[in-house]
């Protein structure tokens, strides 16, 4: 390859889309190295603080499409104190200085303040998209930033973020020249949106193929703007309540019906039951259905509905589905790939419920079923044999027992076999969360089976150290390890340190591990930042107090080539 | 009932098919309502809450209590564990997330009727179903919390509240169910329920009569704040057509307002020809003007314009006495 001219080089490597692959290229020799820089376009940053932000355009000034997550995943359960960090700004910096030609930009659970969407705006005018996950700190002033100077967005999808409500005129924002808008979210906004100002914005926007209004959106402003775009793809549809019997419902029906092009649902915020038959003509052509966020609509009525999307391949529901209606699910929905039951009725005993009978029925109908998450009231070991026997090809298998510790109801025993069923059977797992009751014996399995597993959570399982190191030794692939509330300590965490540094991360909480452990993996590992957070006030008696034997309440452990964090809060100390 | 027994009785002999071939897991037929507990209910009669058996209850309990305090759940425990894990008489019951709680043998006490209810055999699934559907909110809420022993004290968190972070949602989705709901212990959100939610917004209409016409009309009570209002729009509903029953011929404006009068005055005390009362959610009638605003609103179901002198002394002593219990 060495007699290739570079462009030849680099044009063969427009063909490697994977980061993984390029990464791998890169590594080769140095002219690789040097046309892979070059050439990246899109770059990856899976842990904010692994990399200075000022290497990036250093390192790859030809990055057009930038994408950076911050808090660790257990941030989105309030595990993660506020103000621990994840900012957006020094990445916006280094970008608004190093990479002008920014088109795509995303971050996920990380701190994004007006001021940050501010320099965004006036900083990339190529930019084409923004997309915001379970980002939090900025309000719709900043959305008005962006709406005003980024002529040529595309794209704008907050997804379940916490925005600030600073009025409805960020809307207007838009120019009346603005006419490239594709996708827009601000399903998560919680205020008032100026309806007027969204029917002109979609009506001047031919290519809008996915829209996901929020709450505030009433079933009259939703029927005016299906009518300008029938040729949506992606609808969210916004509160979605009406009377059954009013003239705006009779007019969503008619605005609905010219929606061929509809395949995927979400919404129905505060939908009733009677409001849903509007959607029945659309269901035979859809592909991915979200009705997580519609607790008013039960059992009966969801059977009704789902029986007519033969076509489903994500479902997101409620768990008052009830097993019934997983049944039907199953009978029904033959493509499904994704599913996924949230709990509705959380601290109650509400009625709500699916058992392990649920996802056997879908197991069983549905093959192709590769993703899932499920919480449910009990599971038995029984069952995920079954489930296993029926869907090897699990990538991502995500399954909470809600009541912790749980054990199978039927033989009292253990999870560990029914897990372990699932490990062997699924060989492309990537993806596992287990709960209910768990001994070690199910790490082992873990480590024995699980080869391609890259992300494993871990909840109130395991009897001790053992579990974690089976699970350190077994997994060549893990890449995040998170563990709450599980009997491991010091022993585990320091049985294979370099492990770490082939992993983005690992986060154990109100486990066994002390504060020496800690400080000997830090000694050990100078290219890991071991990351303590104590959310104790009294810090004077912290400093005195505490022993190498002090328990750790929230330990936080990253690779990292960018040093100790120099923007971490006074109550997280890198050892 | 029966015959949800005999259904229910049926249905046994394949639970007991299920236990006898605990290894070959049987995909049952989608019929039947989520009963997932069946086979393990038939366990759980062994460790049961026997009626009379409140002594043992509160011994059992102890003992658990000492276990989960000492262990943190090696293997060999296990047994033990399980048992206590089975004990629970709210398994299988619909039953959310229990924070690890100390139990409350008062509290229990008081629950009782409530657990004698879901401890009915497995055959009476159904039923008990249904009976957990009357007694569901916070009996079985504070039932579930009190009777629950903290299994997951291993570390002795034997908090009381609900563990951080735990069931692994985000914040949104916890407040979604209770959001939407008009208030807690609503279970079986019906399609009544959900429409009431549209009324909510639209308006909350009531059906109104007025003795000697028999035509009803509606009348919206969230388009008034006041009782005063509310006298006055009945007046207006029904005074043209109490004019034109009484009198088809003169229809003078004087009469007219005389009849305004007439219909208003006094409606609201009990010292008018006519009397508003109304009927609450659990159909018993009541006096409109005693209690506030906003609580009447959320009660009244109907209205009715009565003839002062047809309130019988029997009917105004029972809302009377019902007034008095409101207020206790």
């Amino acid at each position: 390859m060495t007699y290739f001219p570079e462009e030849v080089v680099e044009h063969i490597f427009d063909y490697l889309v994977s980061h993984r692959d390029r990464n791998s290229v890169s590594l080769v020799c140095k002219a690789w190295y040097r046309v892979e820089r070059s050439s990246r376009r899109s770059l990856f940053v899976g842990n904010c603080y692994s990399v200075r932000p000022e290497r990036v355009p250093a390192r790859f000034p030809c990055v057009r499409s930038l994408s950076v997550k911050g808090k660790p995943h257990f941030a989105d359960f309030n595990l993660v104190p506020p103000d621990w960090g994840g900012f957006a700004m020094p990445w916006i910096a280094a970008a608004a200085r190093g990479l002008p030609d920014l088109e795509e930009l995303r971050f996920k659970r990380m701190v994004v303040s007006d001021e940050s969407l501010e320099l965004l705006a006036r900083s990339f005018p190529n930019l084409r998209s923004l997309v915001l996950v379970s980002c939090e700190g900025f309000s719709t002033d900043g959305l008005a930033a962006i709406a005003t100077h980024c002529r040529l967005l595309r794209e704008l999808d907050l997804q379940e973020n916490e925005v600030e409500d600073r009025g409805p005129q960020w809307l207007s924002c838009f120019s009346d020249s603005c006419t490239s808008i594709e996708s827009l979210n601000f399903a998560c906004l919680k205020g008032e949106v100026n309806a007027g100002a969204l029917e002109r914005l979609v009506a001047r926007c031919p290519n809008l193929r996915s829209l996901r209004l929020n709450r505030a959106i009433s079933v009259e402003s939703l029927s005016k703007i299906l009518a300008r775009s029938p040729h949506l793809v992606d609808l969210g549809t916004g509160s979605f309540t009406a009377d059954h019997r009013s003239e705006s419902y009779y007019m969503l029906i008619i605005a609905l019906q010219k929606c061929k092009s509809l395949r995927s649902l979400s919404g129905f915020w505060d939908a009733s039951p009677r409001c849903l038959p509007a959607v029945y003509p659309i269901c035979a052509n859809l592909t991915s259905l979200n009705l997580s966020y519609a607790p008013a609509i039960q059992g009966a009525d969801l059977i009704k509905l789902i029986r007519h999307c033969w076509k489903l391949q994500r479902l997101w529901v409620l768990d008052c589905i009830g097993d019934k209606g997983l049944a039907v699910v199953a009978s029904t929905c033959r493509e499904l790939q994704e599913l996924r039951v949230f709990p509705s009725d959380v601290f109650g005993a509400g009625t709500a419920c699916v058992t392990e009978e649920g996802l056997v029925a879908v197991s069983a109908g549905c093959p192709k079923l590769h993703s899932l998450l499920y919480f449910c009231h009990q599971m038995t070991n029984a069952a995920l044999v079954t489930v296993a026997k029926n869907c090897p090809k699990f990538i991502r298998f995500r399954l909470c027992i809600l009541e912790p510790r749980k054990p199978d109801p039927v033989t009292n025993q253990p999870l560990d076999e029914g897990f372990g069923a699932i490990v062997k059977s699924c060989k492309d797992l990537r993806r596992l969360s287990v709960s209910g009751l768990l001994t070690d014996r199910v790490f082992l399995y873990i480590g024995m089976y699980a080869e391609r597993l890259e992300m494993l959570s871990i909840a109130f399982a395991g009897d001790s150290d053992k579990g974690m190191v089976y699970v350190l030794n077994g997994c060549k692939n893990l890449r995040k390890l998170e563990i709450r509330d599980s009997p491991f300590g010091d022993a585990a965490l320091l049985a294979d340190v370099g492990k770490y540094e082939a992993m983005r991360s690992l986060w154990m909480s109100s486990c066994d591990v002390t504060l020496g452990g800690c400080k000997a993996l830090a000694a050990k590992m100078p290219r890991l930042n071991v990351e303590i957070i104590d959310e104790r006030d009294e810090g004077d008696e912290m400093e005195e107090n505490l022993t190498d034997l002090h328990k750790v309440e929230k330990m936080y452990v990253y690779r990292t080539v960018g040093g100790p964090r120099n923007d971490a809060p006074h109550f997280v100390w890198t050892v | 009932m029966e015959g949800d027994l005999k259904k229910g009785l049926e249905a046994c002999p394949q639970l007991l098919d299920l236990i006898a071939n605990e290894r070959e897991w049987l995909v049952k037929e989608g019929g039947g309502e989520a009963n997932g507990f069946g086979v393990a209910e038939e366990r759980k009669l062994e460790l049961r809450l026997a009626p009379p058996g409140e002594e043992d209850w509160v011994e059992e309990k102890e003992k658990r209590v000492e276990h989960s305090v000492k262990s943190i759940l090696p293997l060999g425990h296990l047994s033990k564990v399980a048992k206590s894990n089975g004990f629970n008489p709210c398994s299988g019951a619909k039953r959310g997330f229990l924070g690890a709680v100390e139990p409350n043998p008062e509290g229990f006490a008081q629950q009782q009727s409530g657990l004698l209810h879901l401890q009915s055999k497995a055959g009476m699934e159904k039923e008990q179903q249904s009976t957990e559907r009357k007694a569901s909110g916070p009996p079985i809420a504070v039932t579930a919390e009190n009777v629950a022993v903290s299994i997951n004290s291993s570390q002795a968190r034997t908090a009381t509240t609900p563990i951080v972070g735990w069931p692994p949602i985000r914040s949104f989705r916890k407040n979604i169910a209770s959001s939407s709901r008009p208030g807690l212990g609503t279970q079986n959100v019906s399609s009544e329920t959900a429409a009431k939610f549209e009324d909510d917004k639209k308006g909350l209409f009531v059906k109104i009569n007025m003795d000697g016409i028999p035509i009803g009309r509606k009348v919206d009570l969230k388009a008034y704040n006041n009782y005063e209002k509310l006298s006055l729009a009945v007046d207006e509903l029904f005074s043209a057509l109490l004019s034109a029953q009484r009198d088809p011929v003169a229809n003078g404006g004087q009469k007219n307002a005389k009849e305004k009068e007439t219909i208003s005055t006094g409606l609201l005390d009990g010292s008018g020809e006519y009397t508003l009362v109304y009927e609450d959610e659990e159909g018993d009638k009541m006096l409109v003007g005693d209690v506030p605003w906003d609580m009447f609103i959320s009660t009244a179901k109907r209205l009715r314009v009565l003839k002062s002198s047809n309130l019988s002394a029997s009917s105004l002593r029972s809302v009377s006495r019902k007034r008095t219990a409101t207020e206790c």
